[in-house]
């Protein structure tokens, strides 16, 4: 493993006392990955950002970013990193251009010369001014993105970023983060929302209770879901009886159709076995699993499987 | 030979780091500042720091009597510089300890209410600076309270009754210029147990997350004080009390100077501005920042 990667955490784990909010949790980020991070409310995706950014310590393991450890190295391993964990928190009684004015002072080196074209790039050029107090959800939101960008980081860690936003806000968020991936920052997301994981990032890790139950890409993931097939036969009986001698197990007798799961290879076989055994197909379909599926199936039920090699 | 050249990078990053701990920390302390002055209840306590010796002047120009069972009290009428001395003996009882804690307890939790500490600490600056910069604005806002307070004293009383001699605790009289001196001798001194209490509201702030039980709390840390100080029965620790440092400033309004007290003063006190301090930090550097 490189230790440069932008994220390389092994084996963290967060005890809360006997309770694990996050538990040996592996996770891996490459340079221009944009990553999701997918899990349903409260499977320790926030926790597991608040330790990649050094807010808690985990109670076994390590984080590296870029090769630093922030647990060790405190905020200076936050080098070329930026983001934030739940929504974005400001001074209230601050302007935005204030706040970040605040923050700019705050990074090293200043980044005080950036304010003004962040906040003409987030949006908010013309609320600058007012009080962060009496800004909307979506515009704290953006204000949170703009404080991270700030740092021109080459690793973003965003908290569920278009968590109560509007469809119009959520939209212009994805397409905030389509472009800053496209400009070449890594990006680590995290979101219980499949549609949008599956709109944005090329690698996901899914979290549950936890534990990470899949690591990789969504294509992937839907070929360790199997495909499953719909059979429709001019004698049901028989066709059934054929796909049980072709080793295909537990056939499912649904009216006048028959349902399995099977591999390519063993279908085309299949419809081979039933021409000879003169049963007319008159429909085999193929239903691929929906992601949905496959996410409801490793977050939801009882014994996670272990996860994909 | 390649020892030393080994050891002169090292010995130039730990310089350029230091350096940098510090810029860092004079960043937080300048933004601390700007964000007290944005805050309502820096304007609350430094307005009763100024309101409260202004109110005693005019209670004391409309009214005959004054307060004779304190030192000066007796000569307040005799010179303006006599009162900045007698509301300082008042107001340390739980005046100035509220004013402080006022800031102290809200310096950390405040962070927490607003949930700006994972904002901030996601930054470049260490805790440490975080910390450091918080105390130095914390300190700077009691000693303008402290300042403000003497002096809005001293401008009324002036107007009022002069810039004139000044009769000392000890009877002889002290020209008017050597009582500014000692006056301002006296914030300095008066100025330690104050930092005291700051620091135990500054651990409190940390400590509770919670602005306004930390601001509660030290108020009351300072009453306990007085109140041990004034039982029965703790005649022997009572000089080792915080509260009791407050009135170390008796001694520089003797003839002779009684440096007893003055000493005692800078160490106990020392002593407690240390302790909370210290566990302040390390609560501070150590804690699990989630949802704060």
């Amino acid at each position: 493993m490189s230790a440069a990667e932008p994220v390389a955490a092994r084996g963290l784990v967060k005890r809360y006392g006997e309770l694990p909010a996050v538990d040996h949790v592996d996770l891996t980020v490459s340079r221009g990955d944009v990553f999701g991070y997918l899990g349903p409310n409260g499977a320790g995706k926030t926790t597991s950002l608040r330790m990649l950014l050094g807010l808690i310590r985990p109670t076994e393991g390590t984080i590296e970013l870029f090769g630093r450890d922030p647990i060790v190295e405190g905020a200076r391993a936050l080098d070329g990193v930026a983001g934030f964990v739940e929504a974005p928190a400001f001074y209230p009684y601050l302007s935005g251009r204030r706040n970040l004015r605040l923050l700019a002072d705050y990074d090293e080196p200043a980044t005080r010369g950036r304010v003004e074209e962040v906040l003409e790039l987030v949006e908010l050029r013309d609320r600058g001014d007012d009080r962060v107090g009496g800004y909307s959800h979506g515009m704290k939101q953006r204000l949170g993105i703009g404080a991270s960008l700030l740092r021109s980081p080459r690793l973003l860690l965003l908290d569920e970023p278009t968590t109560g936003l509007d469809p119009a806000g959520m939209r212009d968020m994805r397409e905030l983060v389509r472009r800053l991936a496209g400009e070449g920052i890594t990006v680590l997301l995290s979101s219980h929302l499949l549609t949008e994981v599956e709109d944005l990032c090329n690698r996901v890790a899914i979290i549950r209770k936890g534990r990470i139950v899949y690591e990789g890409t969504l294509a992937d993931l839907k070929e360790t879901g199997g495909q499953t097939w719909r059979l429709r036969t001019t004698d049901p009986t028989r066709a059934n009886a054929v796909a049980s001698a072709h080793g295909i197990s537990e056939p499912e007798q649904a009216e006048d159709e028959l349902r399995f799961a099977a591999d390519e290879h063993t279908v085309a076989a299949l419809t081979i076995a039933l021409g000879q055994a003169q049963v007319g197909i008159l429909a085999l379909r193929n239903d691929e699993a929906t992601l949905e599926e496959l996410f409801l199936q490793l977050t939801e039920k009882d014994e996670p499987a272990e996860a994909a090699a | 030979m390649t020892t030393v050249e080994a050891a002169k990078p090292g010995v130039h990053d730990q310089a350029v780091s230091h350096r940098l701990a510090l810029r860092g920390t004079a960043r937080v302390y300048k933004w601390e500042l700007l964000k007290l002055r944005a805050q309502k209840r820096t304007y609350l306590g430094l307005g009763a720091a100024m309101l409260v010796p202004l109110a005693f002047v005019l209670a004391l120009v409309f009214k005959s009597g004054g307060p004779n069972d304190v030192p000066l009290g007796r000569y307040i009428r005799e010179s303006g510089l006599a009162t900045p001395f007698v509301v300082l003996e008042f107001m340390a009882i739980w005046g100035l300890p509220l004013i402080t804690a006022l800031v102290a307890g809200d310096i950390v939790a405040g962070e927490s209410h607003n949930r700006t500490l994972k904002t901030i600490l996601t930054r470049s600056r260490d805790r440490g600076e975080v910390f450091a910069g918080k105390l130095l604005a914390t300190i700077t806002y009691t000693a303008g309270a402290v300042l403000l307070m003497a002096a809005v004293g001293l401008v009324a009383a002036t107007a009022a009754w002069g810039f004139k001699p000044l009769t000392s605790l000890s009877g002889p009289k002290v020209s008017a210029a050597h009582s500014l001196v000692l006056l301002l001798s006296t914030l300095g001194l008066y100025l330690l147990p104050l930092v005291g209490i700051a620091a135990f509201g500054l651990l409190l702030s940390t400590a509770t997350r919670n602005s306004a039980a930390a601001v509660v709390s030290t108020l009351m840390f300072a009453l306990l004080l007085q109140l041990i100080g004034a039982l029965p029965g703790t005649e022997v620790i009572r000089p080792y009390l915080l509260s009791n440092q407050f009135i170390a400033w008796h001694g520089l309004l003797r003839v002779p100077v009684d440096w007893a007290p003055i000493t005692r003063a800078l160490w106990v006190s020392a002593l407690y501005i240390a302790a909370p301090l210290a566990a302040a930090y390390l609560i501070f550097i150590r804690r699990d920042v989630a949802g704060d």
